[in-house]
């Protein structure tokens, strides 16, 4: 069986790994590396719970191999913030209530937190075209839509 | 849902590439952003034995414009940077308008534009935007090059022109002659689906504002991009009225395009709505050439 | 009542780990020499298994062993029943046929389990699956409801004499009576089609066999771990207290995690054993759709007979539900429907007779609204149709039928899912109603907007749809408050917690009883090594029934608090207050000792603990409803259709709930939004389509489709309180009420828009193709 020697660096620290071609990137992030805040929900790229930021874009970890994660930078949820100290998108999440049983919350996390650094000022419709892409059944939505809107308030406060 | 075995290569040059695919032939599979494959070796539909990675390939992605106001986008340009060019938006605004009904930002930022081409879905945009704007691509293979327009590049169902051995390595999209209008309409169940029916409308006017050249060409409507010629033909010198307008899409949809039943739609909301919507992008088309909107 | 804690907006204490990945899912869960499973599945929804050869799997390198129903041996036997046979009803029939650990004789669903490979990876594992060989005879398959219960109709269960499941006929009144003094009798034959629950997490277990202990541990996406580790002890011959369940982090429920006794739960902890080696089982998102139960099938023929001023005089109702391959979960779905038919109504004639209809499905059990959204929808559909006969205004037509304030409680003379009588404790309906007509501006709407936009070629519509929905169901839930010398305290339940807040609202009850900051409270479900004593986490009945447990734990904890504190500081306990942790005398805040203190004093290490009284500040108790509490609410909406494309956008949605106390206002908003996007998916998007084979042509994200944030609209909610009389803290439960009437007011919304079409919508879920054929067929 081929293997490959990768070196990735996520959340800020890097990684050596040997790994074979068809191993998941959420699946190496969760069990290779013990990242399991990356959740997987569907594995065909649909349901965006396994969203990961790829060289500071938001994509799918279940629609790439980790071989090809070689040299490149991830950030994961645990990236983001701590318990302790929450990143202000988290910390808007809570206030909120943008999250309910929090499965879909990681790959939802990590995609506004590129999207607000592209557009620090969006309207409700550019919030729903930027989650479209993250299915969540537990809260309808409106109070991620809302935590979002916190969210980039509470970023443009901290400028 | 894990993928079954298989090799992994990731070439460096695009000399390495192509020699790894006249290597394996059709046990070979390359995979550009794989939002589209993947998903497919994940449920197992889909066991290449060998797959040949381009993504450490350079200058592959590129948006160029040429002089002649076409534009040159690269295999591995990925959705999300055809939607944030401003080159993109300025010489080919159908393209760059398409992007944002491409599936998510999250997949549009690792899906290619070549990828999408090369996929060949017939409910895909991509396939039916580049045959309406008369573009061709650039296969390329140890053998050489060559272009192929992507009237004759499309065949059937997840099949081109291409061979095993070859590469989409660009797309060239013309430019629209001048007084040029274009629309697209789509009827999605939910906006980011891949749509019931859809259809791009590219017209010109004459001096005299009568129609002189019309593309109509539909997805989610047969095998292939669907193009409606005859409908498009009957335009051509007519005054965009707008029973010239309800004639043209009534027969395109009756007439030039071959709509499956699904879990979806059946064949015949189908044609029902690929004659709606056809309408529309024509008026939306005419009245934008006329610099209306 | 003047409330410190309960019914504020209170953040929740779980999201910190939630929102930073630390939050422990039962897929995250590790063991060095953990072992991987895969199910090799049938492709056959109906066919006879000839012959299993597993001999190349289990070559496979990576693979540790296969495993048939043969090589179970005597280990092999069905799930046990999941609720209580039905009571002795006059002339009910139920036959019970349940699930099996993998196929034996016939395989009954497409997706039902043949093969479990176990291997050092999940990618071998499904590598060694496919290598498997199955000869099959394929049977015809039962499919459509009414030739399933054919004297002809090929049989589900061969031991059976037909396809009948189930039968119940109740009534109230004398339906034919009242139907001979009706003005409007109308008759129609509505048709509902099955849906997913499609919780973001896939079902999981983990189960690690401990052999020198004799401990079994097992990690369970399930919302009642209790019922499994009892039903697992008694299937592997263990005793209870060798057995733990966890439920941890479950990311989401909406019914298919229940006690279910899913083949891979029974399974699972048995390999476990067997190899000696921790095992894990992730379900996929294919087998989701294949494995994983699902709910909505049934046909219904239906009468309504009214007087010419709208009232209705009587409702008949006979329908056949479909429960798939199996029948664990009893009968609890139709009497559901049955009830609602009635809904909030004022109806004194009933007459209602179901048929339960094995067929070659996967087995049906609740999902969010259980029942309801089906019987809601057919006394809507009806309504609406009464009123366009009558030509009587929508609302008014509910407004005249609605059961009036002080009619409370209120019979419905049948037997409700826990088999006790459907009594309607407490609510004013009508202002309820009101409510939800003056947030959207109904009669402005009717009156001027709608015609001016009608003007502008808007075809645009407005529907009101009211809903009760029965929650809070016994048995009965306990809790296990405890002070601890921190100060803090330490609340166990016994049910499980999938997203509703549960470590937050339950802190909140604590925090009123015991004065103390919500965040020091610290809860825990689902884990039977903390409590053990309970069922689960369905019927909308956690805040209701476990609420009620911690805050009756919390109140005898209180007057501990009380008696020890007052002997400390020399008060009489009335002169005593509890805040911030502290217990002081009212008048002298300055006199005061801490709860960590009062904890320590509660539990010396010297002395003896004087007969009659217990150590520590600590209190277990139960709570168990006489009768379920029922919930009330209306919503309505705006809808803009395109008549051309069949594309529909909502473009105003209001919700006007009584659902009782209201313990966080927050969490309660979000139970709505999510419930009527589940609603809003039944309505017009999520449809399983299963081919003439019984195989589901729709079993992914990608043709399944789930409303995302661009379909779904805003939400605006309004409240009524009318405390349950049936409990302390007068809750009612909410769980579903967000799905329940959504169906029914979409299908009054559109017609309301295309008002001037002749058309009915007799099916649920609509869909773009449905209602163009609908809207055509006029014209042929």
């Amino acid at each position: 069986m081929q293997t490959f020697q990768r070196s990735v660096t996520v959340n800020g620290e890097r990684f050596e790994r040997t790994v074979e071609p068809r191993l998941l990137l959420s699946d190496f992030l969760r069990h290779e590396l013990g990242l399991t805040g990356t959740h997987v929900g569907c594995e065909h790229g649909i349901c965006g719970a396994c969203s990961v930021l790829f060289d500071g874009q938001p994509a799918r970890s279940c629609l790439m191999f980790a071989a090809q994660a070689h040299e490149h930078e991830i950030v994961t949820v645990e990236g983001l913030g701590t318990i302790e100290n929450l990143h202000p998108v988290q910390q808007a999440f809570r206030e909120a209530h943008g999250l309910q049983c929090g499965f879909c919350t990681p790959g939802i996390l990590t995609t506004v937190t590129a999207f607000l650094e592209r557009n620090p000022n969006p309207d409700e419709n550019e919030i729903r075209e930027a989650i479209s892409g993250n299915l969540c059944r537990c809260t309808g939505y409106q109070h991620i839509v809302d935590a979002v809107k916190l969210a980039a308030k509470k970023l443009q406060a901290q400028e | 849902m894990k993928p079954a075995p298989f090799e992994y290569y990731a070439p460096a040059t695009m000399d390495e590439a192509l020699a790894l695919l006249a290597e394996h032939g059709y046990e070979a599979k390359a995979l550009a952003g794989g939002q589209s494959l993947i998903p497919m070796m994940n449920f197992r539909l889909v066991q290449p034995s060998v797959l040949v990675d381009l993504n450490n390939i350079g200058g592959l992605a590129h948006i160029t414009p040429g002089a002649d106001g076409s534009l040159r986008i690269g295999a591995l340009t990925r959705h999300n940077q055809v939607e944030t060019s401003a080159v993109a938006e300025q010489y080919a605004p159908l393209i760059h308008f398409a992007m944002q009904k491409i599936a998510y930002p999250a997949v549009r930022t690792r899906g290619t534009f070549g990828g999408s081409l090369a996929h060949a879905d017939p409910s895909a945009e991509l396939p039916a935007l580049c045959t309406a704007l008369n573009g061709r691509f650039r296969l390329v293979s140890g053998r050489g090059e060559r272009w192929v327009s992507a009237d004759e590049f499309f065949i059937s169902l997840f099949t081109t022109a291409l061979e095993p051995d070859e590469l989409l390595a660009e797309a060239e999209i013309p430019a629209m002659p001048p007084r040029s209008g274009w629309s697209l309409m789509e009827t999605a169940r939910r906006p980011h689906d891949f749509a019931l029916m859809g259809v791009a409308a590219v017209v010109a006017l004459d001096e005299q504002g009568r129609c002189a050249d019309a593309r109509i060409v539909f997805l989610s409507a047969g095998e292939k991009p669907m193009s409606a010629q005859k409908a498009a033909e009957a335009l051509r010198g007519q005054s965009p009225s707008a029973e010239a307008i309800r004639a043209a899409a009534e027969s395109a949809a009756a007439n030039e395009i071959d709509p499956a039943d699904d879990i979806h739609g059946t064949a015949k909301f189908r044609r029902h709505l690929a004659n709606v919507l056809c309408r529309r992008a024509l008026e939306q088309a005419f009245q934008r050439a006329a610099g209306k909107k | 009542m003047d409330r410190k804690y309960i019914g504020k907006r209170v953040v929740r204490n779980e999201d910190p780990r939630l929102l930073t990945g630390q939050a422990q899912f039962v897929d995250d869960v590790q063991f060095p020499g953990m072992l991987h499973a895969a199910f090799l599945r049938s492709e056959y929804a109906h066919a006879r298994v000839l012959k299993v050869d597993v001999s190349k799997a289990r070559e496979y390198p990576g693979v540790v062993a296969v495993f048939t129903a043969e090589d179970m041996g005597r280990d092999w036997f069905p799930g046990p029943p999941l609720v209580s046979p039905p009571p002795t009803v006059k002339d009910v029939i139920f036959h019970s046929r349940r699930q099996v650990p993998l196929v034996k004789d016939k395989v009954r669903h497409a997706g039902e389990a043949v093969a479990v490979v176990i291997a050092e990876s999940r990618y071998i594992a499904e590598d060694a699956a496919e290598q498997i060989e199955v000869e099959y005879e394929p049977l015809e398959v039962v499919l459509d409801l009414e030739k399933a219960l054919a004297a002809d109709s090929p049989r589900v269960h061969d031991d059976l004499e037909s396809n009948l499941a189930a039968q119940l006929f109740q009534k109230k009144g004398d339906y034919e009576a009242a139907r001979k003094e009706a003005e409007v009798v109308i008759k129609r034959r509505i048709v509902i089609e099955r849906g997913a629950a499609a919780a973001m997490e896939n079902r999981g277990i983990v189960a690690q066999w401990d052999a020198k202990g004799r401990h079994l541990t097992v990690w369970d996406t399930t919302q009642a771990p209790i019922p499994i580790r009892n039903g697992l002890a008694a299937r592997l011959g263990l005793s209870e207290s060798q057995v733990r369940v966890i439920a941890p982090f479950i990311g989401g429920g909406f019914g298919p995690k229940i006690m279910m006794f899913y083949p891979e739960e029974m399974l699972i902890p048995w390999v476990a054993m067997k190899l000696n080696r921790p095992v894990k089982w992730i379900e996929d998102r294919r087998e989701n759709f294949y494995a994983t139960t699902q709910e909505r099938g049934q046909v219904h023929d239906v009468e309504i007979a009214l007087d010419r001023d709208g009232r209705i005089l009587g409702i008949k109702d006979d329908f056949i539900h479909d429960t798939g391959a199996y029948d664990p979960y009893g009968l609890t779905i139709p009497i559901n429907t049955q009830c609602h038919v009635m809904g909030g109504y004022d109806i004194k004639n009933f007459s209602s007779e179901f048929r339960v209809a094995f067929t070659n499905r996967i087995i049906a059990t609740p999902v969010r609204g259980a029942g309801r959204p089906q019987g809601i929808f057919v006394i809507e559909r009806m309504l609406d149709l009464a009123a366009r006969e009558l030509g009587m205004d929508a609302a008014e037509i509910r407004r005249r039928n609605l059961i009036q304030p002080h009619a409370f409680p209120y019979q419905h003379e049948i037997v409700d899912q826990a088999f006790a009588p459907l009594v309607l404790d407490s609510g004013n309906y009508p202002a309820v109603l009101d409510k939800a007509l003056e947030m959207i501006g109904y009669e402005k709407f009717v009156k001027e907007e709608q015609p001016r936009l009608r003007k502008e070629g808007k075809y645009v519509g407005i529907a009101v749809a009211p809903f009760i929905e029965t929650t809070g169901i016994g048995p009965y839930e306990g809790a296990r408050v405890t002070v601890e010398t921190s100060g803090r305290v330490n609340v166990a339940t016994g049910i499980g917690t999938q997203g509703q807040g549960h470590f937050t609202s339950f802190a909140q009850v604590v925090a009123e009883q015991i004065g103390i900051k919500v965040s020091d409270v610290r809860v825990t479900t689902g884990d039977t090594s903390e409590f053990h004593w309970g069922t689960g986490t369905f019927a909308s009945r956690g805040a209701v029934v476990a609420g009620n447990a911690v805050h009756a734990a919390s109140s005898i904890v209180r007057g501990k608090i009380l008696k020890l504190a007052s002997k400390v500081l020399g008060a009489p306990e009335a002169e005593l207050e509890l805040e911030d942790g502290q217990v002081r005398i009212a008048d002298i805040p300055q006199k005061s000792v801490s709860l960590g203190e009062l904890a320590a004093l509660a539990n010396p290490l010297r002395g003896a603990v004087e007969p009659g009284t217990e150590p520590g500040l600590e209190s277990t108790a139960y709570f168990g409803p006489q009768y379920g509490a029922t919930a009330f609410g209306t919503h309505a909406m705006i809808v803009e259709t395109d008549p051309e494309t069949m594309m529909v956008k909502i473009r105003r949605y209001v919700v006007a709930e009584d659902c009782g106390t209201v313990l966080n206002p927050l969490i309660l908003e979000g139970q709505i939004h999510g419930g009527v996007s589940m609603g809003l998916g039944n309505s017009y998007y999520e449809k399983l389509h299963y081919d003439e084979n019984g195989q589901l042509l729709n079993a992914s994200f990608a043709d399944y489709l789930l409303v995302s944030s661009t379909e779904m609209p805003r939400i605006e909610v309004g409240h009524l309180e009318t405390p349950s009389p049936l409990n302390e803290l007068g809750t009612k439960g909410v769980g579903e009420a967000g799905a329940i009437p959504v169906p029914a007011l979409f299908a009054q919304a559109v017609q309301n828009a295309l008002h001037d079409r002749d058309f009915e919508i007799l099916e649920m879920p609509l869909s773009p193709n449905g209602l163009f054929e609908l809207l055509n067929k006029e014209t042929e």
